[in-house]
């Protein structure tokens, strides 16, 4: 296991590599480039400036000199934002989003399994029809309507939460609980229909028949011999859903005016930032591969018949 | 709180079984009856999909509904109608009473469990013992139902085993509470045939030492030759015959036993040409019409069985048999 572990992190270091090349070229690849406004910019000072970035040396040149710095962990100026580098900008919102993702993520988690769990066990009650509707809800109805509803709901009529802002503006804890709740609905609609399918599978499968047979409690049953194999599937969404929740989200960051990591994804996307848009990259990356490490562990613990070696 | 007097272990009386599909009601058990002994041990055969495991599922209560449901019929153990129980009254039943062994050990063992937990909890289930008795327990089963160096595999999760050895687990732990009635559903189907002799002998040892009647449901006619006292040959949701076990063998009556009992392959006997075989499909259940379901098979039709479903008559010593032919032609239905 000890092994198996150590090899897989060993692993991580080739696939960013290859991830960071392959956006470092793309990015490249599109028209247009960071310092192409809708006015053009006078030659020489166009000139100036990609000397300044080193824009016009050859590409090979440029690579090799960003993977150099990024092994070194600089990610390199923002060629748009001119008073940080990108590190300053990642370091400083990431942690936002990260707590605001751990809650909201805690919330769907919670609820989507116990919502979940309901719908199996009373399939076709109203509980069932209940909880299955609020997914229906949660999937389709987009963020940028829920955000608004709730601010509408909670700030401006019931006046219980601040209708936007982060720790930083006076409100604290009170002002994460609506964009948790807001970003929580869509994790919790998928975690809750994937609970209730898979659970509905495992009851059905031959071990617990012979579990009924040998006169257990239905409940007992559904905790001590369906629970491990209704998880699994649940897990493996957990991964990558974790990763992408905990860098933000855009919308939510946006209608709740929070300084997080998700706006930098369209903003740098936009305006051709180069390197940060691959330092957002490389971020989400390093989260998601590690998420999925994370998830393929979980999985060993929960079924025995997966040994790594 | 039971009843003293009752005649046999288990009475299953007019039982009916349907299930509810897109296509129709499905009567997988329709109107079927029998009785079982102490220490008796009673084959169902028929092919598959005649509801032999239907009828068994029923006897423990663990039809899935929907679609499935019970809608006739009584089953009395002991004397105590067991589908009038409350669920809490059924889960004393259920595993210490009468206990099941399923055809497929690959995945009818939780495979997220441990061995040992799956046994233990089993037997604490029933009985009123510490953990570490029950883990004895446990352990002196394995033994017994030949799992060599028991108290170390038992730790074992069940893909850690070959599928007889996770058979003879099942086993082990259908019988640790020492059931009066043991249910094997195809016992040995899913298994190696080198294996499927040892797992039956298995069965027969134990049940006998240990005075467990047992139901066995099997197709296959050698298995039950060799180990019922009794048997019952299943058609389409319905008892077509019922006899001690020699008697079918020497004097089928149901054309359809006679064809199954001569479609076993024999070694001791010249064949020549191709094994005999029935011909035709199993009966769909489904809206069946009020008619012998074997007729478009039999090559003793008569026009009575196309309209009619038979009387069962009985011819003595015990022997059953829902057919026509024994039915005195006066009796005929006029229509």
């Amino acid at each position: 296991m000890t092994k198996y572990i150590i090899r897989r992190l060993l692993g991580v270091i080739p696939t960013l590599l290859v991830i960071i090349t392959i956006s470092f070229f793309i990015v490249r690849v599109a028209p247009g480039g960071p310092f192409d406004g809708e006015r053009a910019l006078p030659e020489v000072v166009k000139r100036n400036i990609e000397a300044k970035y080193h824009i016009n040396d050859p590409l090979l040149v440029q690579y090799g000199r960003y993977m150099f710095d990024v092994l070194r962990g600089d990610l390199g100026p923002s060629y748009r934002y001119k008073d940080h580098d990108v590190n300053f900008y990642i370091f400083e919102s990431l942690p936002n989003s990260m707590v605001l993702g751990v809650i909201a993520i805690s919330i769907s988690v919670i609820f989507g399994i116990l919502s979940g769990m309901l719908a199996a066990i009373h399939q076709n009650s109203w509980i069932d029809y209940l909880s299955m509707a609020l997914a229906v809800v949660g999937i389709s109805v987009p963020l940028f309507v829920i955000g608004p509803v709730l601010q509408y709901v909670f700030a401006m009529k019931l006046g219980w939460l601040p209708t936007s802002g982060w720790f930083s503006t006076g409100d604290g804890w009170k002002t994460v609980i609506l964009p948790a709740l807001t970003l929580a609905f869509a994790d919790f609609a998928t975690i809750a229909r994937l609970t209730r399918s898979s659970m509905l599978e495992t009851l059905r499968s031959d071990y617990i028949r012979t579990a009924k047979a040998k006169g257990m409690k239905s409940s007992s049953i559904i905790f001590k011999h369906a629970m491990k194999g209704t998880m699994l599937p649940i897990v493996s969404y957990l991964g990558p859903a974790f990763a992408g929740i905990i860098t933000g989200s855009v919308v939510v960051e946006q209608v709740f005016r929070i300084p997080g990591l998700g706006k930098f994804f369209v903003q740098s996307s936009f305006n051709r930032d180069y390197t940060l848009i691959v330092g957002v990259v490389i971020v989400y990356s390093v989260i998601l591969v590690i998420m999925n490490f994370l998830v393929d562990i979980v999985y060993s613990l929960l079924d025995p018949r997966i040994t790594y070696t | 709180m039971k009843t003293k007097q009752y005649k046999s272990l288990l009475e299953v009386k007019d039982l009916q079984t349907y299930f509810k599909t897109d296509a129709g009601i499905v009567k997988a058990v329709d109107g079927i009856s029998f009785d079982l002994n102490e220490g008796e041990t009673l084959g169902i055969v028929g092919e598959s999909g005649c509801g032999k495991s239907v009828t068994n599922l029923s006897i423990m209560r663990l039809i899935q509904s929907p679609p499935g449901k019970i809608v006739g019929g009584e089953i009395f153990f002991e004397g105590l109608d067991i589908l009038k129980l409350p669920e809490n009254e059924l889960r004393k039943i259920r595993g210490n009473e009468i206990s099941m062994i399923f055809q497929d050990p690959m995945t009818s063992l939780n495979p997220f469990l441990k061995i040992s937990t799956q046994m233990v909890e089993t037997i604490r289930l029933h009985q009123k013992m510490s953990h570490k008795e029950a883990l004895a327990k446990s352990i002196q089963m394995l033994q017994l139902v030949g799992i060599p160096v028991a108290e170390e595999k038992i730790y074992y999760y069940p893909h850690q085993f070959s599928g007889g050895m996770r058979q003879r687990v099942m086993i082990a732990m259908a019988l640790s509470c020492e059931a009066k009635i043991l249910i094997a559903d195809e016992p040995t189907t899913a298994l190696d045939v080198t294996i499927q002799a040892q797992i039956l002998d298995l069965i027969v040892e134990l049940t006998k030492k240990m005075n467990t009647a047992v139901i066995l449901i099997t197709h296959d006619l050698g298995v039950v030759a060799g180990m019922c006292d009794n048997v019952c040959v299943m058609y389409a949701g319905k008892i077509v015959e019922k006899a001690k076990t020699m008697e079918l063998y020497k004097n089928p009556a149901h054309p359809y036993t006679e064809g199954l009992i001569k479609s076993v392959p024999r070694l001791d006997r010249a064949h020549k040409g191709r094994l005999f075989s029935i011909e035709g499909q199993p009966p769909n259940v489904i809206d069946l019409p009020d008619c012998c379901p074997f007729h478009p098979r039999c090559h003793k039709v008569m026009d009575v069985c196309q309209h009619h479903y038979p009387p069962t008559k009985d011819l003595g010593d015990q022997h059953e048999v829902a057919c026509w032919l024994y039915v005195d032609e006066k009796e005929f239905p006029n229509d």
